[in-house]
């Protein structure tokens, strides 16, 4: 058998770095179809799932794909799929279903440009808010945006504890820059690595007893071949997974329950890191807008300028609206960097609720990084 | 003395008001699943079902007491073959329905028998869109009036077994509402196959189907299917012009070739 975790120091692209923080997390299980540009992440795990005693298969379409990884993982295994803005088009139904049906699974967006076929290999972080509300119906959704190639590894690893834990669908919104950036990759030590397991009903539970699904405090998962006669349904259900598709009430409880489960948590769920002690200017960035924050920090720290601080989601969702009307009340400006045309921007401003002036700059050109210059002198036009 | 039907030890608690029309063929099609597991003598809590969107997903979901799954639209072919792949000592039956199976998941029936894995797909073909008020189906003969085709059905119907065969299935079976006999041996030749097996089952849709086209109530299609089936052996002897309008019943393919999750644990063994 090969090595789960492969613990060393690398040179490592950042879609690779992905697939071996999927397997350090544990995850047996990847169903995929090809797409520029996260192939490396299904080609890598093709090679080393089999080492491992998993499974790669691919299938043939995005929307069987991300069917195999619910069925797969309703048997126990931790399940993952990649992809890019075009396959979560398609996975967006059954991303639904596995937020209904409260499916542990990671699902990794290498975003591209976009709309439509789009720019492949160009990076643009266009699936923000197609993550948070793609499917239809009322849900909740969590998503890490990683900077960097370790992030890539790291933030992996993360996506499938919050999925085992929370129990439900976990993106990770990369995109073509941190997918496709070459760097270094720190592969820590097994005892190091922190790995969730997701909670099963007691064995011999008897049958029809297990309230397997709706719990505000998460429902042991009621795997199949445990003899737990497991009743799984899209449709609205109740405790116990039985149907109904007849009352208001039972879709009241239904939707609020599955809701609840992730905004009642949402404070251990969120996690945000920043810099803004005593600080004028907030640079609110995600993802790979956060290396263009970093460096304009660092040429505004050369120039001693020092009322600017960063504010970096990492979890994109779910939103950080407290810690961000938080901020708006300590800062005067809050500058939102994003790779599109302002797709967090609006809930920022709506967290800040008047308190501090929101402005949005993308790069100068959509699908490149910010220019830290640019960045620079949007600063000195806040701070004259 | 309280009579209880001898199939009831399979049906899920609680479960026993049907969702189908009276004279409808789901339930025939669900005792001849129950009855091959009961005969084979299999444990229940070794199957996975794995059902998609329509009247045929409801046979499995909630009525047969074992781990079901109850799917999108078009997708359990899909699913099943994520559950196969993780547990390939489960044994997984999908039961839908034609437009489930064939129209928006014709993809993946084609590909799960393509790929030969082992599960057994079992397609209630009522030739319309019951669910959803007696729409047109790619199985709805050629002519037929629905409420989507007022002026008669311009399209072909799918000859679903003959898809099945060219993609490579190792087992394919047709049979009627009106066979139950022939349709039980089938699924439990299709249950102890290795590979991918398919069978097809006319079913009536009295409501959507034979009220609406004026074929007639459940018992006049039954007799339908009596009247017009041939069996494989019959139909071989006959020309195309004497087989139109003809549905040939029995197993029309039964062969054996590698199964999809027995060569992906011959790759795994290469790392052991």
């Amino acid at each position: 058998m090969g090595k789960e975790i492969l613990t060393g120091v690398y040179f490592m692209q950042g879609d690779i770095a992905c697939a071996e923080g999927a397997l350090a997390a544990g995850c047996k299980f990847f169903g995929g179809y090809p797409i520029t540009p996260a192939s490396e992440i299904a080609e890598r795990m093709a090679e080393r799932l089999p080492q491992v005693g998993g499974v790669y298969i691919q299938m043939e379409d995005e929307l069987a794909s991300i069917a195999a990884v619910v069925g797969s993982s309703w048997t126990g295994a931790k399940s993952m799929t990649a992809t890019s803005g075009p396959g979560i088009s398609l996975m967006q139904e059954n991303i639904g279903y596995a937020v209904a049906t409260e499916t542990p699974c990671v699902l990794i967006n290498v975003q591209r440009g976009g709309p439509s076929t789009g720019i492949p290999s160009i990076h643009l972080q266009g699936d923000i808010i197609q993550a948070r509300r793609g499917s239809h119906g009322e849900y909740k959704i969590i998503a890490l945006a990683p900077a960097s190639a370790q992030e890539m590894f790291d933030f992996t690893i993360d996506a499938f504890n919050l999925a085992e834990k929370y129990r439900t669908a976990v993106f990770v919104l990369a995109d073509a820059f941190v997918g496709h950036t070459r760097e270094e990759v720190i592969i820590p030590e097994p005892e190091e690595i922190y790995r969730v397991q997701r909670k099963l009903p007691e064995a011999g539970s008897s049958e029809g007893k297990i309230r397997g699904f709706l719990d505000e405090d998460i429902a042991p998962m009621p795997i199949f071949g445990h003899g737990f006669k497991t009743h799984v349904t899209g449709s609205c259900h109740n405790d116990f997974g039985q149907r109904n598709v007849i009352d208001a009430e039972a879709l009241d409880y239904y939707i609020k329950r599955l809701n609840n489960k992730i905004s009642k948590r949402a404070h251990e769920i969120i996690s945000v890191s920043q810099d803004m002690d005593g600080k004028e200017v907030a640079l609110i960035s995600y993802g790979s807008c956060y290396r263009a924050a970093r460096e304009a920090l660092n040429i505004l720290e050369d120039e001693g300028m020092r009322q600017v601080g960063s504010f970096r989601l990492i979890t994109v969702w779910p939103f950080p609206r407290v810690q961000i009307q938080e901020l708006a009340r300590k800062v005067k400006s809050i500058i939102v960097l994003e790779n599109n045309l302002g797709q967090i921007t609006p809930y920022v401003e709506a967290a800040a609720g008047g308190q501090a002036e929101v402005i949005f700059l993308p790069p100068r050109v959509l699908g490149t990084l910010h220019d830290p210059h640019a960045i620079v002198d949007k600063v000195k036009e806040v701070i004259p | 003395m309280k009579l209880v039907h001898p199939l009831m030890k399979y049906v899920r608690p609680g479960a026993i008001s049907t969702a189908t029309c009276a004279g409808c063929g789901d339930g025939i099609m669900a005792q001849a699943v129950l009855r091959a597991i009961d005969e084979l003598e299999l444990n229940i809590d070794d199957f996975v079902f794995v059902s998609g969107i329509g009247c045929a997903g409801w046979i499995p979901s909630p009525f047969f007491n074992a781990d079901t799954l109850h799917t999108t639209h078009g997708r359990p072919i899909a699913f099943a073959s994520g559950v196969k792949l993780a547990r390939p000592d489960r044994k997984v039956v999908v039961i839908s329905g034609d437009g489930d199976l064939a129209a928006i998941g014709g993809n993946h029936l084609i590909h799960a028998a393509r790929r030969n894995i082992g599960m057994t797909v079992i397609c209630a073909n009522n030739g319309i869109y019951g669910m959803t008020g007696g729409q047109v189906a790619p199985t709805t003969p050629l002519g037929l009036k629905t409420t989507t085709t007022p002026y008669g059905n311009v399209e072909r119907a799918f000859d679903l077994c003959a898809l099945v065969e060219a993609a490579g299935a190792s087992y394919v079976a047709r049979w009627t509402t009106y066979h139950a006999r022939g349709l039980t041996r089938s699924v439990k030749k299709a249950l102890t196959k290795r590979g991918f097996s398919f069978i097809e089952v006319l079913s009536q849709c009295p409501v959507q189907y034979g009220r609406r086209t004026g074929v007639g109530n459940a018992v006049a299609m039954m007799k339908g299917y009596k009247e017009n089936s041939l069996s494989v052996k019959k139909a071989a002897s006959l020309n195309e012009e004497e087989l139109k309008n003809k549905i040939i019943v029995g197993e029309l393919v039964d062969k054996d070739s590698p199964e999809l999750t027995e060569e992906i644990e011959k790759v795994r063994r290469i790392h052991e």
